[in-house]
């Protein structure tokens, strides 16, 4: 039975190009079970090798779409794709509907992966970059994952690639718009898509004047323009992916980059294990005490925090 | 409402989604009611990884593996269920996964006995609620064997 095997033999599996124990490592890691540090550890030793891509822009720019067909030209062996859609945030439910944009032109060769936010935005960036490890760590390349780029966790994820794909469409706004949204800071290559409707070169001239006032670390990011539906322009795309990819390598910013990210996690990670010793020291007697204190207006809430976090990072733990 | 799950990392795999794979078998065009229960079911807070229109038993055992589903649903309009759903529960245990198969659609009840003795888990008519529609599927996953 597969659900008995260990990690390692999943891997194995995995490695083999068994998609069903690929599958389980990948629920391991995002329902976090009692195999998920280990799996991470496994994978995060093995990976590396992958060439991680990510795709973001607003929902109906054709992200799926264009997943799917950069999925097939890259000439990767093992192509792999996560698709990260929204839960609802009153239901905890999702529709992850990405699945029907991409199977027309990825017809099998691909592994394709459907994750849901799930709420809860620190839990997500941490389970992405463990996702996208084990996805590397079993061979798949390049990894490409697709969030929708909205809200700043998602552009983060999105970020948290080597070469990350901006998607707008014709239509979209101009050159201010694209100062303001911080959806545009994070681009390596922009993809102009739906480029069969009119003013396509509108939108890319209006990309072009943003970028003309100034990018960041050597790199100007290219804009290509895509009709992903019929396939036009992918290729292209993914030429200035590779070449992005290139420049990483040559400039060291690769090992810088994942450097940096690295350290997100890290910080992340511990503000997400501080967050729930928070929430147990406030279940806890003296957190109870200390929020009596406040509502009978004794102390601040401020003062009642300083009291409580002292207790937690002087290593003594909170009594319940 | 509270929003589900919080903001912390889950630690228990029981807590988290059901995930539901949903699409319309063969030719069969009629895939507003499986949107509606695709709907459905994401507002009971189930995940559905949606595949629509003209699978295959093969490209729904592929999506499966991949997305390491709980459990299969189809809507079947094109009077081909006795056909199909039972080359869909074939593939799915000629695959080795253990996940039960939920038809929704237009069956008529005499063939409702003929499906579920081929293996399909439930079997929900043109009447059926919301609620039914969500008790058949998360009842036929708390029916597996193992997990």
């Amino acid at each position: 039975m597969l659900s008995t095997r260990s990690p390692d033999e999943l891997f194995a599996a995995a490695r083999d190009g068994n998609r069903r124990a690929l599958g389980r490592l990948l629920t391991m890691v995002e329902r976090r079970d009692d195999n998920a540090g280990l799996v991470a550890e496994r994978a995060h030793r093995d990976a590396g090798h992958a060439r991680v891509v990510g795709i973001t822009g607003a929902p109906g720019t054709g992200k799926s779409t264009i997943t799917g067909r950069l999925a097939v030209v890259s000439g990767g062996d093992r192509p792999a794709v996560l698709a990260i859609d929204p839960s609802s945030p009153l239901t905890g439910g999702a529709i992850l509907g990405d699945r029907i944009r991409m199977d027309d032109h990825v017809s099998g060769s691909a592994f394709i992966r459907s994750m849901a936010t799930r709420g809860h935005a620190g839990g997500l960036a941490a389970a992405v970059p463990d996702a996208i490890r084990v996805l590397d760590a079993a061979g798949c390349d390049p990894v490409i994952v697709e969030t929708v780029g909205v809200g700043q966790v998602e552009v983060s994820i999105a970020a948290a690639a080597d070469t990350t794909v901006v998607v707008v469409t014709p239509g979209w706004g101009d050159a201010v718009q694209a100062n303001k949204a911080g959806l545009l800071e994070v681009a390596d290559v922009f993809a102009v898509n739906k480029a069969d409707r009119p003013d396509a070169r509108g939108a890319r001239r209006d990309l072009e004047l943003m970028l003309d006032l100034g990018h960041r670390g050597g790199w100007r990011a290219p804009v290509v323009l895509t009709t992903a539906n019929r396939g036009e322009g992918i290729e292209e795309l993914w030429a200035e992916i590779e070449r992005h990819t290139a420049h990483l390598r040559e400039s060291d910013e690769l090992l810088r980059r994942r450097g940096r990210r690295h350290r997100d996690e890290v910080v992340n990670r511990i503000e997400l294990g501080l967050r729930g010793r928070a929430r147990q020291i406030i279940e806890s007697r003296s957190g109870a005490a200390a929020l009596g204190r406040v509502d009978r207006r004794e102390i601040s809430p401020g003062a009642a925090a300083d009291m409580l976090l002292n207790s937690l990072t002087g290593g003594a733990g909170p009594e319940s | 409402m509270e929003p589900a799950n919080g903001d912390v990392l889950p630690t228990v795999a029981g807590e988290l989604p059901i995930r539901v794979v949903l699409a319309k078998l063969g030719l069969d065009g009629h895939d507003r009611g499986l949107k509606v229960v695709a709907r459905t079911l994401r507002d009971a807070g189930l995940e559905v990884v949606y595949l629509g229109l003209r699978q295959t038993a093969d490209s729904i055992v592929a999506a499966c593996e991949q997305e390491d589903a709980d459990v299969i649903g189809l809507s079947m309009h094109n009077a081909g269920h006795l056909t199909l759903a039972p080359r869909m529960v074939q593939a799915v245990e000629k695959a080795g996964l253990d996940i039960p198969v939920v038809i929704g659609g237009i069956v008529p009840t005499g063939d409702v006995p003929v499906l579920r003795a081929a293996g399909v888990a439930a079997v929900l008519g043109p009447g059926a609620s919301a609620e039914e529609v969500v008790s058949a599927v998360t009842e036929a996953v708390a029916r597996r064997v193992t997990r």
